[in-house]
């Protein structure tokens, strides 16, 4: 053991100087700690390997085999039967719910795209300003955001309720044959609890944004207001383009929310009519008496295949450093 | 970890019980292996001391029981049954309640990973279907015992296709027209009893103000009660029931005939129905007096608080069909079942013999508020209440009884994937092409793969 | 354009923006505030006056029916039990496991990074089905299961949260530790430490405001969580509070009043969470998302 210390501090680079500048040594990063002790290597193979092998159990291993799942007409119990692509091509001839959930789920990204995430970003924008009360501002907006989806659907039950909700009572609809039905009429109810996921979306988003413009050098500001930009073309010709990382990012996660879109739609009315959504159809095909276990994996894995390009856009987009 | 409440002793024993059943059972669950600690001692109480002498000399002994029953007064009831039969047999029971839904939606994980020895359940391919998977154990012994309590029917409902019986049937519920008595004496309504009568009635209320039926179909299910009932009316229970198991065709000419009837009626519907839950609908009809009747089970009532003894039920109107001497009706069967693997047979199927006498099946209806009757025909109706008694005479009625399409047909075509939807698309937009409507039906249920 | 008419159109536009704010952050909050005013009035009075009205009696009925009908305190230990072992063991895998990939290199570290950001971002119902098998094949020892597996388990539920949060949180940890400067290591090698002495004694603490932002975020998230639960638990009994409160709007159907304290019953946690803690909850949502 001695040995081995005693040979690692031999060959190992010195320390920068003492109170020094945290100097980056040019040495390449292979080189250093090539020589660990026994000891010290199987620590660190547990300490990477422990959390790992969660993962792959716990995550990696289902999402292969709901892949292979998605093969088989198993209904939950009984022997597992193999069948091709049968499920795929029952989901896209003869399931109803099919097309109008994978509509339902784009109109979700257009609208937290183009509704809630800029509205987000406006705020954001608003609030960098150091006003007065603008830590206010940012806690109330910012508030949904800290609450389970479970407790927003009630809240936003109670203002949607035909008879006893706030929308209905303000707006004096609430007699029988007179009343809107807000999470009822197919028409509606989509957009009803779009407006009640955005209410949470639009905090979550400013956060982000405010976080990213409160990192902008302020000398490139000031560099503009010297030039003579005003505050809306410094944006958008300054700040814009410097936040393109906050931007993506703010993307992947727009497309990653509505694609994970399910609890409220859920609580709802388990996402029947108007509000079918994929993830609500494959909970519904999972869960409950009748389990088709093959036929809900298949509709996983057409989720799974739509968020995976975001989710490697996402990988290559922050781990570019690693990667070069 | 401060959750598992249950006393150290008592896990240790169900762990090893549940290991030693694991490794000696082997193939099939069909037949439960006996679980290894056959002398365990009972846990806390001790029987109490019983009016009557024990039904039967069953061993003393802990098992479990699943409810689903989450709301108070059938919860109540429940105790009220198990209390009759702890004390009847010396069995000591463990209840444990699990949230209506979340009980049914997980009832195949449920019976597939360690469930309690008893399990609540209902009649129909709805046991039928598990009894298939394995997944419950034969009670022909059970049956031996209690057959002299139930009818001939009542057996056919708890029979599987291999021919044992695996459920014991506790008590049922028709599913009727349900009115204010006092808002019919005030307006001067008559009880319909053809389909004239009935729009006229409806008609009048109308004129009136009030909503004709009440109607709230947010859960996807109560739509079925009216399905069921018009296709009985028009089409014969044989028909009906052929249709529910696959060896009709829902492109059938006779059940557009149904949907096209429907659509004719959902005027009479309040509507909005997609939008509203069965409760809300309920107190409409039965508290508000918002609406003049409410088509759904007796288990509506319950829901009235203290207008209850207020609320009298007629039949659905009959159709002026062939059919109309069958007098067909909805009237669900619930009661328990063995699961495949119980921790403690004995006591557990001593349990469901006593839940098969008449004694304790009254000790479930009479608990206070519960509204649905004894299934024996012995079981003594002095006690019932009117609304109880009502019921009765509209089950003795009746010539043939189904048990409701999502118990009849099988789970995954009725569930919200399959009927639910379909029903809700036709509440949705009525005037559809049927044609099409009823073949995307059919396509649907022939994408399911066979049942074994 | 003069300065005095300048600073005045300057005021003028700060004004509308305050009012602009102002608006947005009421018709923000007004939806809680419904549901807080809504809980404060027994059923009885808003049926009798409707729900808009103003008037009638104003108590903590509700409040109190709920929690003593809902059984919310057996649901809070619930989530209590799985919560707090569920957030320390996700800091720590997920510390242990940036500490390994950040300042240590190795072949795998990339792509170990990517899966587990990776796990991290996909939707939940993919992976439930043989999840929900693995939990039931997998021997679990009494204590912790009193059914011999994961199921219907508060170590079930716990161990799924922490997988599934580990992508983040390593991700996040990992972001951090690499701004530690390299020298520590290297003083502690010349020191004679070995890793784990590094790990556990010098970038540990010094990793404190990245856990302090992450544990404000995961106790929010799995506590907001009600997915798990639903699925990978049978026992009523055990449910935590989220996934219980279908308990409460089952049997409190007809009485928005009830359901709404309940509700907000449910919220305080979190929001005292958010209160006490913004800046740290900010602090660890923005680590994870800005680099560098």
């Amino acid at each position: 053991m001695a040995n081995d210390r005693t040979a690692r501090s031999a060959s190992a680079t010195p320390p920068a100087a003492a109170g020094g500048v945290a100097a980056t040594l040019p040495a390449p990063k292979k080189k250093h700690y090539s020589l660990l002790t026994r000891r010290d290597t199987i620590t660190l193979w547990l300490m990477a390997g422990i959390p790992t092998l969660v993962v792959i159990v716990f995550i990696l291993v289902p999402t292969v085999s709901s892949i292979v799942l998605s093969f088989t007409s198993w209904n939950g119990v009984g022997a597992i039967k193999f069948v091709g692509a049968q499920n795929y091509i029952d989901l896209v001839q003869t399931y109803k719910p099919f097309f109008p959930a994978l509509a339902h789920n784009v109109i979700w990204l257009l609208f937290f795209l183009f509704i809630a995430t800029p509205l987000g970003m406006f705020l954001a924008v608003l609030l960098d300003k150091n006003i007065r009360g603008t830590r206010i501002y940012q806690s109330a907006i910012y508030m949904p955001v800290v609450l389970s989806l479970a407790v927003v659907g009630f809240i936003w039950f109670l203002i949607y309720a035909p008879e006893q909700g706030l929308l209905n009572n303000v707006l004096g609809r609430t007699e029988q044959g007179n009343q809107i039905s807000w999470l009822g009429n197919p028409s509606l109810n989509l957009w009803a609890v779009l407006i009640a996921a955005s209410w949470r979306q639009v905090g979550y988003v400013m956060v982000l944004y405010l976080a990213g413009l409160k990192g902008v050098d302020p000398s490139l500001r000031e560099a503009a207001a010297i030039d003579g930009a005003n505050e809306r073309q410094t944006f958008r010709h300054v700040v814009f383009p410097v936040m393109a990382p906050i931007n993506m990012v703010i993307l992947v996660i727009t497309v990653i929310e509505s694609l994970r879109a399910f609890d409220l739609a859920f609580i709802v009315n388990k996402g029947l009519n108007g509000l079918e959504l994929l993830s609500t159809l494959v909970t519904n095909n999972i869960i409950g008496e009748a389990s088709r276990i093959g036929f809900g994996s298949a509709i996983a894995v057409v989720l799974l295949v739509i968020s995976v390009g975001p989710i490697i856009f996402y990988l290559f987009r922050t781990l570019r450093e690693e990667i070069q | 970890m401060v959750g598992l409440a249950a006393p150290w002793r008592r896990n240790g024993l169900i762990t090893l019980a549940s290991l030693a059943i694991i490794v000696s059972a082997c193939g099939g669950g069909a037949s439960p292996t006996p679980a290894a600690p056959s002398a365990a001692p009972p846990a806390s109480e001790a029987p109490a001391a019983s009016e009557a002498p024990p039904a039967s000399a069953a061993p003393a002994g802990d098992t479990t029981l699943g409810s689903n029953e989450s709301d108070a007064v059938p919860k109540a009831a429940v105790a009220a049954m198990v209390d009759y039969c702890q004390t009847q047999t010396g069995v000591n029971v463990k209840v444990n309640t699990t949230d209506h839904n979340t009980f049914q939606n997980q009832i195949s994980s449920y019976l597939q990973a360690k469930p309690d020895d008893v399990a609540k359940w209902f009649a129909g391919n709805r046991v039928r279907f598990f009894a298939a998977q394995g997944l419950l154990s034969p009670i022909d012994d059970v049956w031996a015992e209690i057959e002299k309590y139930m009818t001939p029917g009542l057996k056919v409902a708890s029979t599987a296709a291999d021919g044992k019986t695996y459920f014991v049937p506790v008590y049922q519920y028709p599913w009727v027209v349900l009115y204010r008595k006092s808002l019919f004496t005030e307006k001067g309504y008559t009880i319909p009893k053809t389909m004239d009568e009935f729009k006229a009635l409806g008609d009048k209320m109308k004129a009136d103000g009030l909503v004709p039926l009440a109607f709230g179909d947010q859960d996807g299910w109560p739509a079925m009660g009216t399905f069921d009932i018009l296709n009985m009316r028009m089409n014969g229970y044989t028909f009906h029931m052929g249709l529910m198991n696959g060896t009709e065709k829902w492109s059938d000419p006779r059940v557009k005939a149904v949907f096209e009837k429907w659509a004719e009626l959902l005027p009479y519907f309040q509507e909005g129905a997609p939008g509203r839950t069965w409760q809300d609908a309920a107190k409409l009809a039965l508290v508000d007096k918002k609406a003049g009747m409410y088509f759904l089970g007796t288990f509506a009532n319950e829901q009235a608080g203290e207008n209850a003894p207020d609320v009298g039920f007629f039949p659905f109107p009959l159709m002026g069909t062939q059919y109309d001497s069958e007098n067909a009706i909805d009237a669900p069967i619930d009661g328990f079942m063995l699961t495949g693997n119980p921790a403690n047979p004995e006591a557990a199927k001593a349990l469901l013999k006593c839940f098969g006498t008449p004694e304790a099946q009254l000790a479930y209806v009479l608990s206070p508020g519960l509204t649905s009757v004894a299934v024996s025909p012995l079981a003594d109706t002095s006690k019932y209440t009117d609304v109880q008694k009502a019921q009765a005479e509209i089950l003795k009625g009746a010539g043939f009884i189904a048990q409701f399409l999502d118990r009849d047909a099988r789970a995954d075509f009725a569930g919200p994937s399959g009927m639910q939807g379909f029903l809700l698309s036709f509440l949705n937009d009525p005037k559809q092409d049927l044609d099409k409507f009823l073949g995307e039906i059919q396509a649907y249920y022939d994408t399911l793969p066979p049942q074994e | 354009m003069t300065a005095g008419a300048a600073a005045r159109q300057k005021k003028l536009r700060r004004a509308g923006l305050q009012a602009f704010l102002i608006t947005m952050s009421v018709l923000w909050v007004a939806p809680i505030l419904w549901a807080l005013y809504t809980s404060f009035r027994p059923y009885e009075e808003t049926a009798r006056l409707g729900y808009v009205s103003i008037g009638g009696v104003y108590n903590l009925d509700n409040y109190i029916t709920s929690w003593t009908q809902g059984e919310l305190p057996k649901y809070f230990l619930n989530t209590v039990v799985i919560l707090v072992p569920a957030v320390i063991l996700v800091l720590f895998l997920a510390s242990m496991m940036a500490f390994t990939v950040s300042r240590y290199s190795w072949r795998f570290n990339l792509i170990l990074l990517m899966l587990f950001t990776a796990a991290n971002l996909l939707p939940q119902q993919v992976i439930i089905t043989p999840l929900f098998r693995i939990f039931l094949a997998l021997p679990m020892v009494a204590p912790l299961s009193d059914n011999g597996v994961l199921y219907d388990q508060y170590i079930g539920i716990m161990v799924i949260h922490v997988a599934f949060q580990l992508g983040f949180c390593t991700f996040v940890l990992s972001n951090y530790m690499k701004t530690l400067p390299k020298e520590l290591n290297e003083a502690a090698v010349v020191d004679g430490a070995s890793v784990w002495k590094t790990y556990w004694t010098i970038i540990l603490p010094l990793t404190r405001p990245a856990l302090a932002a992450l544990a404000t975020l995961q106790v929010t998230w799995i506590y907001n969580d009600f997915f798990w639960a639903l699925v990978l638990m049978k026992s009523g009994d055990r449910m935590p509070i989220t996934s219980a409160m279908n308990n409460l709007k089952g049997q409190f159907f007809t009485d928005n009043n009830l359901v709404a304290a309940g509700s907000l019953m449910i919220a305080i946690p979190t929001l005292i969470v958010f209160f006490a803690l913004q800046k740290q909850f900010v602090a660890g949502l923005t680590l994870g998302s800005t680099k560098g």
